[in-house]
């Protein structure tokens, strides 16, 4: 085993040694703080990298699951980490997110509060973990971990608002926890493991008295995820939660949604998938019209936002429903432009959060509203005489509407960017189950997620233009934010990945399609981990 | 016992239920704990309700499953409390903002 392999753990370990080491430091050294936490991120970042090179090539020829034994006990017993290629992309992406938002936070925001750095790190430890783990139980450990920073990642900043939505977000969240361990333990009585690789085997040969109780089980958990994921009618929380976060903590929670769907299309595609004998396909349905929903919900949200806090909240409930639908479809074609979709719409919600809050500073609190009731009563300054030349827009401006036009075309997914490209392929995907050309007929769910999609991306745009014509055309006040550059840096950087991901999209399909591939095959995950050699000399062999 | 145990999880379950969707941020914590309570119980009943089965081996003894219980659900219960624990007085704490913030005890801050 070489010491390549240890690199697994690191993106766990690093965050919480380095969270724990920044907490005797004095808060006037926020800098400082800064700077160590944003090291530490950075190089967890370059460690994620080196393992998604892992996953997608293994020394020994043919790409596969690798696996980390805690404790060096052999599989079903011990904990493991797995890493495949799904959870090295969402580290990467988690990553990628992390720097943006501790870069911009760097400007004032960490100042709100105490021990914003290290209750960030903590959140990002929790976050790899979850994505890592191969066990339910400690799947649970890594769900709080991340739950409990958030926590108190939302309530920084403090304030009225803050801590009435805190209040109710922390309430739904250890309800939806108490749902997680009955879920488990439901799974653990029936089935005897806790271990999900051990548990996609034996749930074949289940007896019907116990695959009652597992699929119960199965159920539960599923609650507890799409409670975190946004589904309606589980999602009420979120959008007024997101609002009234800190920008920085709002932009990163865009990945905590991600979780839930993560954690969605991990255990139905290794426990329902095509050898899960009479369990095929369990809760697919429900996935498929509660994302449908959610999409629905999501736009009406969108449209009806008169906040643009409140606006991104909505994409993020239509960003999950889109990819909760897709997985309800069970058609392997959808995944693969789902993974892409999940990449680029987490990477613009980031962005967009970040970007609100330095467009808001220009603006004052009533033009939101206005926004939405003067197009509803008609323009009242429509006769008013138009300035010969017009105004010169500054160079900040331009800037931040540049970044705006490129959020607003990623959200509503039109050509050329990246949101354009992940619809088309999951839609190419809908109407091309298996190759390219192949008269399968659609059905008419299929046909109304094809709608939704579409129709959710027209009142993103919708929303966008209002929005965006309110803020940098009709500007009432005409005041130019100050904008620091570390501030506008993490915004572009997110924005230009965008960019290069579509660019870049045939090498990025290929790796998006190759996941899907390994999803949809579980074999190997399973395989590896149950034959996951022990490291140095084993006593009694 | 089976009926004890079940019939405890059971009403704990319901008065959790009940609390949590009272409008008093007091009874919303009451009602956590309750169902942490039930929770922490119903893992407990998954590992089988044995009586006289310790969890752990004896020093040089051999396990069996006559003799033995299962010590997985032991050790989960034991990690579910610590986290509940936790996030109780986590919780606490935001309920005590909220009511310095607000003046009042109800969930949403105002009557």
């Amino acid at each position: 085993m070489s010491w390549l392999h240890h690199l697994i753990i690191l993106p766990i370990l690093l965050p919480i040694v380095t969270a724990a080491a920044l907490i005797p430091i004095d808060e006037r050294n926020r800098t400082l703080k800064g700077v160590i936490a944003f090291t530490s991120t950075v190089v967890v970042f370059i460690i994620s990298i080196l393992l998604m090179q892992m996953a997608s090539s293994s020394g020994d020829g043919e790409a596969g699951a690798s696996v980390y034994l805690l404790g060096n006990w052999p599989a079903p017993f011990g904990i493991v980490l797995v890493l495949d290629r799904l959870s090295a992309l969402m580290l990467v992406l988690t990553g990628l997110l992390a720097m943006a938002t501790q870069v911009f936070s760097m400007a004032k925001w960490h100042r709100a509060g105490h021990h914003f750095h290290s209750l960030f790190l903590l959140m990002l430890a929790g976050l790899n973990g979850a994505f890592l783990t191969g066990d339910l139980f400690n799947l649970f450990v890594f769900f709080e971990m991340m739950l409990a920073a958030s926590y108190g990642l939302l309530l920084h900043g403090s304030g009225p608002m803050r801590v009435k939505a805190g209040l109710h977000y922390i309430a739904v969240n250890l309800a939806a926890s108490s749902l997680f361990l009955i879920g488990v333990s439901l799974i653990y009585g029936a089935t005897g493991t806790l271990n999900m690789a051990d548990l996609a085997m034996r749930i074949t040969t289940i007896g019907p008295e116990n695959r009652m109780l597992m699929e119960a089980g199965a159920a539960l958990l599923g609650i507890a995820f799409l409670v975190k994921a946004g589904m309606w009618p589980l999602g009420f929380w979120l959008p007024a939660t997101y609002a009234a976060a800190t920008p920085p903590v709002a932009a990163i929670f865009a990945i905590l949604t991600k979780v839930g769907v993560y954690i969605l299309l991990r255990l139905s595609m290794l426990l329902f998938g095509s050898d899960a004998g009479a369990s095929l396909g369990f809760g697919q349905s429900v996935l498929l019209y509660g994302g449908l929903l959610t999409i629905g919900f999501g736009a009406i949200g969108v449209l009806a936002s008169q906040a643009m806090g409140r606006l991104a909240g909505y994409c993020v409930l239509v960003s999950s429903g889109t990819l909760m639908a897709a997985i309800g479809l069970g058609n392997g074609a959808v995944i693969g432009g789902a993974l892409f979709y999940l990449v680029s719409s987490t990477l613009t919600i980031c962005a967009f959060f970040l970007l609100i809050e330095l467009v808001e500073r220009a603006r004052d609190a009533g033009a939101d509203v206005l926004a939405v009731t003067m197009e509803a009563y008609g323009d009242v300054d429509e006769n008013e005489e138009e300035k010969e030349g017009g105004v010169a827009v500054p160079g900040t401006m331009a800037v931040l509407g540049l970044c705006f036009c490129i959020c607003a075309i990623l959200l509503s997914g039109l050509p050329p960017l990246s949101g354009f490209l992940a619809k088309f392929a999951m839609l190419h995907g809908v109407f091309n189950p298996s190759s390219f050309g192949d008269d399968v007929p659609v059905s008419g769910v299929e046909w109304s997620y094809t709608a939704l999609l579409i129709l959710s991306g027209l009142a993103a745009m919708i929303a966008m233009n209002r929005v965006g014509i309110r803020t940098f055309w009709t500007s009432i006040e005409g005041t130019i934010p100050r904008v620091f550059l570390i501030e506008i840096t993490p915004v572009l950087l997110l924005l230009t990945a965008c960019v290069f991901l579509s660019f870049q999209a045939g090498p990025v399909m290929r790796y998006m399609d190759a996941t899907a591939k390994s999803l949809s095959e579980p074999q190997n995950y399973i395989g590896r981990v149950m034959s996951a050699p022990r490291a140095g000399p084993v006593a009694g062999e | 016992m089976e009926l004890v145990l079940s019939a405890g999880i059971g009403v704990l379950t319901a008065s959790g239920v009940w609390l949590l969707f009272r409008p008093r941020t007091y009874q919303v914590i009451i009602g956590l704990s309750l169902l942490s309570y039930a929770v922490n119980l119903f893992i407990f009943g998954m590992g089988r309700l044995r009586v006289n089965a310790p969890p752990v081996l004896e020093p040089g003894g051999v396990g069996g499953l006559l003799t033995h219980t299962d010590p997985i659900p032991q050790a989960l219960v034991l990690t579910a409390i610590v986290i509940g624990f936790a996030m109780t007085a986590l919780f606490l704490v935001v309920l005590l903002a909220s009511r310095g913030f607000t003046g009042t005890d109800h969930v949403d801050g105002r009557e």
